[in-house]
């Protein structure tokens, strides 16, 4: 055997179990589920998946004329249009706060920060549950100065900004700390020399901090992306996709597909969602290389 | 006069405090403070409210201290509920995982990172392209898939998908690039085996990335919900937040003392690594950038 043919066997010995766990539970149920997505494979097929017939983009047609999809990818688009921009201004704000110079205390705010992120939706999901209710937590803060609080999780017009802030609460941290490490890599004496220059901080925030972010602005953006989009967990949890399909998203009309046995349409939606994420990163790719 | 309202605008504009100017600076940490206030707040309600018996928890006014606390949520929990058999699967659930992806995912992580082979760029580039695929694209042929092993309801079906994970991989493979090839090399000269130098020369000096993904893998794992619920049927096979979520929009919908009592149990065993663990937490996420 020759030198190269040994050595590729070996680094193959070396990936062998990953390479058979990654592509059976990987790779292989993502091609097979873009596969299903134009099939008519239904919860009965399913000892007998290669039986069933194609049926081209059937799926996708159907999905587009359902009022439920349209509403469900609506609300996943509100959710995310809403909900990144909120989470990235939260974040920067308390990085940049945490960053100006408040040394002794910055661990502390830090951590505490954090915590959400490391606790599961579901259990936030059922404490803010009750948090929503019309005589809830909130409503009760909101009454102290003097606003009368909406029945969050019941009134269609109020369930996604009750998600949303939810959402926003949940994973502030995680851009927070990749912002913070963002701040801690610009150069002091850029700064020390514009305000020599004369420059108000909030001019040199503008001018020098926030061109010097793009770089991990767009790592925010994207990661915030691709979480947001496969909204799930808390319609589940916390409003059954209603009311009036208020708070569905578009994973959770794949759960419900999937529910029904209908397993070509839950393949097709968890597709769009694919789409919706491949553009969306590329998009922001787009947008902040041309600002750079 | 000046320094006042310069500092009072810098403090508007969140940048305060570069210098010590007392009056921006004191805001500053009321308003950190306040955000911390709103953070926490839900915390300590799930945590009072679990202690609360019924009659307080549905109030009104609704009161923050417990007047009579009681255990009373959780002895139902764990003999009605059955919560320690859901601690038990999450448990093992997620140290299989992280023992799988500790291992398995270092050694693909070494191939990557120091080896030359065919196939090389191809895999490569799959793993990179699986890091931004969402979970709801793959649960439903995953689902048929594990059925037809006759693996539905095992602890098996729930550990195999997440045996190995691409993010492990690449994390690995970051790694153990910039460890200088200099060291393998004068290994492989003494004539050192590639598994020898795996074990001997590699595992050691990779302690900060295991101990990263150990702790996104338990994280990942002690949280994941969509993947349990599809295919955990029966209730000895459910982990903890599929329970949760299941009695939460179920009959028990309404007893909120025994969900907060819930929620408190699969919140508070996280909330503790992760307080012993702040530092290598942070770190990681920052690091990854990923969930």
């Amino acid at each position: 055997m020759s030198e190269r043919a040994r050595r590729t066997l070996i680094a193959w010995a070396f990936c062998a179990p990953f390479v058979a766990l990654f592509a059976t539970f990987g790779v292989w149920p993502v091609l097979s589920s873009l596969s299903m997505s134009v099939t008519d494979i239904t919860a009965r097929d399913i000892r007998t998946p290669f039986s069933v017939d194609f049926v081209g983009l059937a799926h996708y047609t159907e999905l587009f004329g359902d009022p439920t999809f349209l509403r469900a990818a609506l609300n996943t688009l509100y959710f995310v249009a809403v909900g990144i921009p909120l989470t990235m201004i939260i974040a920067l704000a308390l990085a940049v706060a945490l960053n100006s110079g408040i040394q002794r205390a910055k661990g502390f705010f830090r951590v505490a920060y954090f915590a959400p992120v490391v606790t599961s939706i579901v259990a936030i999901a059922v404490v803010w549950r009750y948090l929503y209710e019309p005589d809830g937590m909130i409503n009760s803060v909101l009454a102290v100065v003097g606003i009368h609080g909406p029945d969050w999780l019941n009134d269609p017009n109020w369930s996604m900004p009750a998600l949303i802030l939810m959402a926003v609460w949940r994973h502030f941290g995680i851009p927070m700390v990749i912002f913070l490490a963002g701040l801690q890599s610009i150069p002091e004496d850029l700064l020390e020399a514009a305000r020599v220059d004369g420059a108000t901080r909030r001019r040199a925030f503008r001018s020098i901090t926030l061109p010097l972010l793009r770089p991990t602005t767009l790592v925010v953006a994207v990661l915030l992306s691709i979480g947001y989009l496969q909204f799930f967990e808390e319609p589940f949890v916390m409003t059954s996709g209603g009311p009036l399909d208020s708070t569905t998203s578009i994973s959770y009309y794949a759960y419900e597909q999937f529910g029904f046995g209908n397993y070509g349409m839950a393949s097709a939606a968890s597709y769009v969602l694919v789409a919706a994420i491949a553009l969306l990163s590329l998009l922001q790719f787009r947008i902040f290389r041309a600002k750079a | 006069m000046t320094t006042t309202t310069a500092s009072t605008a810098a403090a508007a504009s969140g940048l305060s405090a570069h210098r010590p100017v007392r009056p921006a600076r004191i805001m500053l940490y009321g308003a950190l403070t306040l955000g911390l206030l709103a953070t926490l707040a839900p915390f300590a309600w799930m945590f009072l409210g679990s202690v609360k018996p019924t009659g307080e928890i549905v109030a009104h006014p609704s009161v923050w201290l417990p007047r009579s606390p009681t255990l009373g949520n959780f002895e139902q929990l764990l003999s009605k509920q059955n919560f320690a058999v859901y601690f038990f699967n999450s448990t093992l659930v997620a140290v299989t995982c992280v023992a799988g992806n500790l291992l398995f995912c270092s050694m693909a992580g070494y191939a990557f990172a120091k080896m030359e082979f065919a196939g090389k760029r191809l895999l490569f580039g799959l793993v990179l392209t699986m890091l931004i695929v969402p979970g709801v694209t793959t649960f439903v042929p995953l689902f048929v898939l594990v059925s037809n092993m006759g693996l539905s309801n095992s602890y098996l079906g729930l550990i195999l998908p997440f045996l190995v994970t691409p993010l492990g991989v690449f994390l690995m493979r970051q790694f153990i690039r910039d460890i200088p090839d200099s060291l393998v090399e004068a290994a492989r000269l003494d004539g050192a085996r590639e598994t020898r130098i795996f074990l001997r020369v590699i595992v050691p000096l990779c302690r900060p990335p295991l101990a990263t993904l150990a702790i996104l893998t338990f994280l990942g794992q002690w949280n994941n919900f969509l993947w349990p619920l599809v295919i955990a049927q029966t209730e000895d096979r459910y982990t903890l937040p599929v329970a949760l979520a299941l009695f939460s929009v179920g009959a028990n919908g309404t007893n909120y003392g025994l969900l907060l009592a819930g929620a408190v149990t699969v919140v508070t065993p996280i909330v503790l690594l992760f307080l012993f663990l702040q530092k290598q937490f942070i770190q990681g996420i920052a690091n990854t950038g990923l969930k």
